[in-house]
């Protein structure tokens, strides 16, 4: 039987044409991009040129464009390096509760060590940041805002553009330059459009690994005159602000995914769309299920939905046995015991949390998949269901 | 009473290190177990006069209620089924507690009342270290439903209040679970409440169990 992969959002296979753009870097030109050879000329303009790729898609300058080791590093350069290059400005940094770990923990770990203050925005039922509220938490000493572009768990799209706009205008009536905005893209990269003048953000998390581009490589874009206080200090690499030697064969892969993936953006968001639409009919047609996220404004390949009165660890081995690979966010996935943070952010009850489930289409994700999918699953709620002591209201999923 | 340590055969279905994960987390009676349940519960109206014990909730990740027929000339179990809201090994935990306490003619209510969660997880072939917590409610439910048994037997004199002071009411967790948690090797709150998920039900009783858990780490391993 046919494996049907539905974690693309935990991460994407590698594109053969992605993988044909890196392999010479791996063998044929090994060369440091920082040597004064012809060899690190021709790595450097390799680096160059992917640069390049990447500023055209952002809408950017080149130099704006900074490559680091993946996601996670991106997001923790921005939120621990912009808010510790202007703590003399101020202390006060505004997050939402929905953020990636990569955004929260370090911001967190700030907070510990009272290098910031931090305000932690709620979001509503859909998992929404409501920009009104970014608003109206702006204190004169707030230097820095970070705000998801899409959510991992649940899939919701922020209104950054919105949000980027309304900071704009708060920097514009106050005369001052500050706070700086950042969003992380990681998981909108494939989907959403990353022009940073449309967006209004000072700084962007983006990676490839969730558009078929390697692990291991990432972006942050930062606008020219926004300081960062380096986490990695060394041989000057990336102005200075990431040292390390480039990862060649990465940072050519990450380009290549990203222009493929723009390439590729609106007819493979409508396919997605048009599935994911049929999925989560399909499974909101068993009884005592719930949507987590907002119904539209939502990743064209994420599928989020709780099922009351089983625990969603079950569920996903019960698939698996099916060849039907998807994930949870709930406490025995986790060494956390709490569901995920994201969903109970959303309003939804410990209860009703615990059961939730995360398909993620991709773009080998097929029309038959999706079939097959929503006829295992009710068997598989029901089975769980027998065995299950609980008989939960509804009210749970108010 | 001494709490039994897991041997390391029970450890040996835990992944080690990512070299050694052949690609499930749990061994094929774990497995087994989970994908083919044995004596759940599926027709209750038989079992309104059986003994039951319930414990945990939705809330927490977990919960478990158990029913147990016995026969009172032998003192043997003779019957359980059970019904479990968890993961997969909280349901396997309880699948393989039911075959333990009905094969061999059954066990007695006063061998049933000392079987452990270690137990378990050895006729499991061990359990990931993470999953040891989902494993910890099933043998909890059994000593309720052999309570209730006594009482609905009229004897009294032979219901056994736990052992150990409640300290989460919530989960029906003791001063000895906590207790053994650290003798496991659980030495912080996070890992004690991953062995023991106490607390997370009713945090009010975290700055007790944090207040314990230095008391017998002093105990046991010397003060830091």
């Amino acid at each position: 039987m046919r494996d049907i992969y539905l974690d693309n959002a935990a991460t994407t296979a590698l594109e053969p044409r992605v993988l044909d753009a890196m392999l010479p870097y791996f063998t044929e030109r090994p060369a440091n991009p920082s040597s004064f050879h012809s060899m690190g000329l021709r790595a450097k303009e390799a680096v160059a040129a992917a640069r390049g790729t990447v500023a055209g898609i952002l809408n950017s300058r080149e130099d704006e464009v900074l490559f680091t080791s993946g996601g996670t590093e991106s997001d923790n350069l921005a939120v621990v390096g912009i808010p510790r290059a202007y703590v003399a400005k101020g202390r006060h940094v505004i997050t939402s509760a929905i953020e990636h770990p990569a955004v929260l923990e370090p911001l967190l770990h700030l907070q510990k060590k009272s290098e910031i203050e931090l305000t932690v925005l709620p979001v509503d039922r859909f998992g929404m940041v409501d920009p009104a509220a970014v608003v109206a938490a702006l204190r004169p000493e707030t230097v820095f805002v970070s705000i998801m572009y899409a959510n991992n768990e649940i899939g919701t799209i922020q209104p950054i553009a919105e949000i980027g706009k309304e900071i704009l205008k708060w920097r514009k009536e106050h005369a001052t330059p500050l706070p700086y905005f950042h969003s992380d893209a990681c998981q909108a990269s494939g989907a959403c459009p990353l022009d940073v003048e449309k967006l209004h953000v000072d700084a962007m998390s983006v990676n490839g690994s969730k558009i078929y581009g390697p692990k291991g490589v990432g972006i942050l874009y930062l606008r020219r005159g926004v300081a960062l206080d380096p986490l990695v200090r060394g041989g000057g690499q990336e102005r200075g602000i990431r040292a390390g030697t480039e990862n060649v064969p990465g940072i050519v892969g990450l380009a290549t995914a990203l222009s493929l993936a723009r390439q590729e953006m609106e007819k493979e968001n409508a396919r997605l769309i048009a599935l994911r639409d049929r999925l989560i009919a399909g499974l909101l047609a068993i009884p005592k299920t719930r949507l987590n996220g907002h119904p539209t404004v939502r990743l064209p390949n994420n599928v989020n939905i709780s099922f009351l009165d089983i625990e969603g660890e079950a569920a996903v081995l019960y698939l698996d046995a099916e060849g039907i690979y998807v994930s949870t966010g709930s406490a025995c996935a986790s060494t956390s015991l709490d569901p995920s943070h994201v969903i109970l952010a959303t309003g939804l009850s410990y209860e009703g949390a615990h059961g939730s489930l995360r398909f993620t289409l991709g773009k080998h994700t097929t029309a038959d998949d999706i079939e097959r999918v929503i006829a295992v699953m009710p068997g598989v709620v029901q089975k769980l269901r027998v065995m299950s002591p609980v008989n939960l209201d509804m009210k749970y999923f108010a | 009473m001494n709490p039994t340590k897991p041997t390391d055969d029970a450890r040996k279905g835990d992944v080690v290190s990512p070299t050694k994960d052949k690609g499930w987390f749990y061994t094929d009676t774990v497995k087994d177990h989970f994908f083919h349940p044995r004596n759940f519960m599926q027709d209750e109206s038989a079992y309104g006069e059986a003994a039951m014990g319930m414990v945990g909730s939705p809330a927490c990740g977990d919960a478990m209620k158990i029913w147990i027929k016995v026969d009172p000339a032998t003192g043997r179990i003779s019957d359980m089924k059970w019904k479990t809201f968890g993961c997969g090994s909280a349901i396997a935990s309880t699948s393989m507690m039911s075959v333990m306490v009905t094969e061999n003619g059954g066990m007695t209510l006063e061998d049933a009342r000392k079987l452990r969660p270690q137990n378990i997880m050895e006729r499991l072939g061990g359990l990931p270290a993470r999953k040891v917590h989902c494993s910890v409610l099933g043998d909890k439910a059994l000593r309720a439903a052999i309570n209730d048994w006594y009482r609905r037997a009229g004897q009294h004199d032979n219901i056994e209040i736990e052992q150990g002071r409640v300290i989460d009411a919530t989960l029906k967790i003791t001063d000895k679970d906590i207790e053994e948690a650290v003798l496991d090797g659980a030495d912080t709150l996070e890992k004690v409440q991953a062995k023991t998920k106490v607390g997370t039900g009713d945090p009010s009783c975290i700055p007790e169990v944090e207040n314990l858990i230095r008391f017998y780490k002093e105990k046991y391993f010397g003060a830091e």
